[in-house]
């Protein structure tokens, strides 16, 4: 572009602008700068006459300048006359000068430490909310669930059958060989650490007795949220911003009922199911690298974990499983209801979801602790 | 029947999926500065036709070109530029959710130009209030509008980098009739003051009779009747004489001859 988009010059008590060129939208930038400093020329004229006569493309962004220059001019009492503008775009001049009339409204910016205070209230305010969600979410699953026990053919089995499949059967392989490396993680550390005072064989204790009451269900409880409760938060969430979740409701059905109890249903039956074919494969692992690794033999291995685990150790597993899949059931069916309109609420309420039902899960298994040594399991 | 001031030029396109073609050589040429209605039965192809020649569906055969530019041989560079000569509106606005009215309008100003942001705020609100939007809807979030609002916000960032070319997918679907009728003149004023050229698929007869100059009608994959409205009303194509001369068509052709 060799055209000057602006020139200026002085005549006596009147500036003498000329444009040029494209005063478009790729030029903006440019011609943005020049209308400034033109317009600090102000103080020394009395009036300003601009050309356009030169200009051969013109489109909003040069008619909003141009408008913006006059505009500057006549605010500081003095007068701007746009001359030889060709007559199929003073259509769009006239267009401009209707707009941005009345000032943009001012974004509210408060003091700092009010609103790192309010930020902070808000936050403790959220999380007593979220219980109450919770617990509301928890009170209308268990209406659900005596509704569909007195009229057992209102519950829907194969929406039942459909959640267990993915969330149970194709869960399988990733939990039996994650629980398979965290028995062989145990089982090695187990050794490597005991063997310095010969106590290698007590390894086997290690890994039955962690395995099948706190990691075995802890492991699964954790892959299950990030699995099946956050596609749970996704699923609801974007049912309902696409007004699904309505929709049902103005047919007349509950969309606890219908979306929600079944999908928690299966969380609180498949949670066990994986807890024990995870705690199988871990105990599977742990044996293996019991035999490569510390060299006892798998005869010596099950009868060292015959006698080291009892029926207790296992009951305490299992009866933890159950809990969990409740607790991330209901953390991501309450929070995909709570999915506002836009792409980001789903994304924040999915993170919540996972990071909440993990956070329970391990204060859950903290309180079964206590509750199983009080009663002495 | 090439025309040289023909800004859109889509010569024997044919697109289809799997086993199925949608479009099956088709010529469509629009002129510069003119309004081009698009119609035809739900599933003829408008859509599709839209979405091929923006490029976000892949053709089988043909060529089309844009503002001169063979969208078949361009090279990277060159479609960028040329995405920038065009602004499209999407059927169901297509707005992004997790930014303000405001930021969806600069989003394409803020990406391709160099420009402060002074100016750019200035630019945002003149173009809202170009489609008949007040600054304080340039702060609301897209889930908290209604669906004419929605149609004007992504009517002004289609407007955003002043384009060459206007897409418009189903603009008055959606609305009511005096909200369509209004958006009608709108875009006309808009098309006769900024001097574009409109591309719009359409169902809305009346849309067709206000806004339009001319008029390309598709079946069968193929534009079987082209021109003004007048030409429409004495079409002898089957399609076309139900559309334009069934019970709501031709309750509008006599309102137009009577006027």
């Amino acid at each position: 572009m060799g055209e000057a988009l602006l020139t200026h010059k002085l005549v006596g008590e009147r500036l003498e602008l000329a444009a040029g060129g494209s005063w478009t939208a790729s030029h903006a930038g440019e011609l943005e700068a020049l209308v400034d400093r033109v317009t600090g020329e102000a103080p020394k004229a009395k009036d300003v006459s601009i050309d356009m006569a030169g200009v051969h493309e013109f489109d909003t962004f040069g008619a909003w300048l141009l408008e913006r220059l006059t505009r500057q001019w006549t605010a500081s009492g003095k007068e701007a006359v746009v001359v030889g503008l060709p007559e199929h775009d003073r259509g769009l001049l006239k267009e401009m000068n209707g707009v941005n009339r009345e000032p943009p409204p001012k974004p509210q910016l408060g003091n700092p430490v009010v609103s790192f205070l309010a930020s902070v209230g808000r936050a403790g305010a959220d999380f007593g909310h979220n219980l109450v969600v919770f617990s509301e979410m928890l009170g209308s699953v268990g209406m659900a669930l005596a509704r569909v026990i007195v009229r057992p053919r209102e519950y829907r089995l194969t929406s039942t059958v459909h959640q267990f499949d993915r969330v149970a059967w194709q869960a399988v392989p990733i939990i039996l060989l994650i629980t398979f490396l965290i028995g062989a993680i145990i089982s090695q550390q187990g050794i490597f650490h005991f063997r310095k005072f010969g106590a290698e064989l007590y390894s086997v204790d290690l890994v039955g007795i962690l395995v099948l009451r706190e990691i075995g269900v802890l492991i699964v409880a954790i892959m299950v949220a990030g699995r099946s409760g956050s596609s749970y938060t996704a699923e609801l969430g974007a049912m309902k911003m696409r007004e699904e979740i309505d929709a049902l409701r103005t047919m007349g059905f509950d969309p606890i009922e219908v979306l929600i109890l079944p999908r928690i249903l299966v969380l609180v039956i498949a949670l066990p199911v994986l807890t024990f074919l995870g705690s199988m494969s871990a105990l599977y692992g742990g044996g293996l690298v019991a035999w490569l690794y510390g060299g006892i033999s798998p005869d010596i291995y099950i009868s060292r974990l015959t006698e080291a685990i009892s029926l207790t150790h296992f009951k305490v597993g299992m009866i933890k499983a159950p809990f969990m899949g409740l607790v991330i059931g209901i953390v991501a069916c309450a929070e995909g209801l709570r999915v506002k309109g836009s792409a980001e609420s789903l994304g924040i309420q999915t993170t919540n979801s996972v990071v909440e039902s993990i956070f329970l899960v391990i204060v859950l298994d903290g309180l079964f602790a206590i509750f199983f040594a009080s009663i002495g399991m | 029947m090439t025309e040289k001031n023909a800004v859109i030029k889509v010569h024997d396109l044919v697109v289809g999926f799997g086993d199925v073609t949608v479009l099956d050589h088709l010529d469509l040429d629009v002129r510069d500065a003119e309004i081009l209605g698009v119609v035809g039965a739900s599933g003829a192809g408008k859509s599709v036709l839209l979405r091929t020649i923006i490029g976000l569906l892949p053709r089988r055969h043909g060529t089309i070109e844009v503002l001169g530019v063979d969208l078949a041989k361009a090279t990277e560079a060159e479609r960028r530029a040329l995405e920038r000569r065009w602004g499209i509106l999407f059927q169901q606005g297509a707005l992004f959710s997790s930014l303000t009215v405001k930021q969806n309008v600069q989003f394409p100003m803020r990406e391709n130009l160099e420009i402060s942001q002074r100016l750019m705020d200035e630019m945002a609100l003149a173009k809202l209030e170009m489609v008949g939007l007040t600054p304080q809807d340039g702060e609301k979030f897209p889930s908290e509008l209604s669906g004419g609002m929605t149609k004007r916000v992504a009517l002004a960032r289609a407007l955003a980098l002043d384009p060459e070319i206007l897409f418009l997918d189903e603009p008055t679907s959606g609305l009511d009739p005096i909200s369509a009728g209004d958006f009608d003149e709108l875009i006309r004023t808009l098309q006769q003051t900024l001097e574009i050229t409109v591309f719009m698929v359409t169902h809305d007869l009346e849309s067709l009779y206000n806004a339009c100059d001319r008029i390309a009608v598709l079946a069968d994959g193929k534009v079987v009747a082209e021109g003004p409205i007048t030409a429409m009303l004495e079409s002898e194509h089957p399609w076309v004489k139900t559309y334009f001369q069934g019970k709501r068509g031709g309750m509008l052709a006599e309102r137009q001859m009577s006027t």
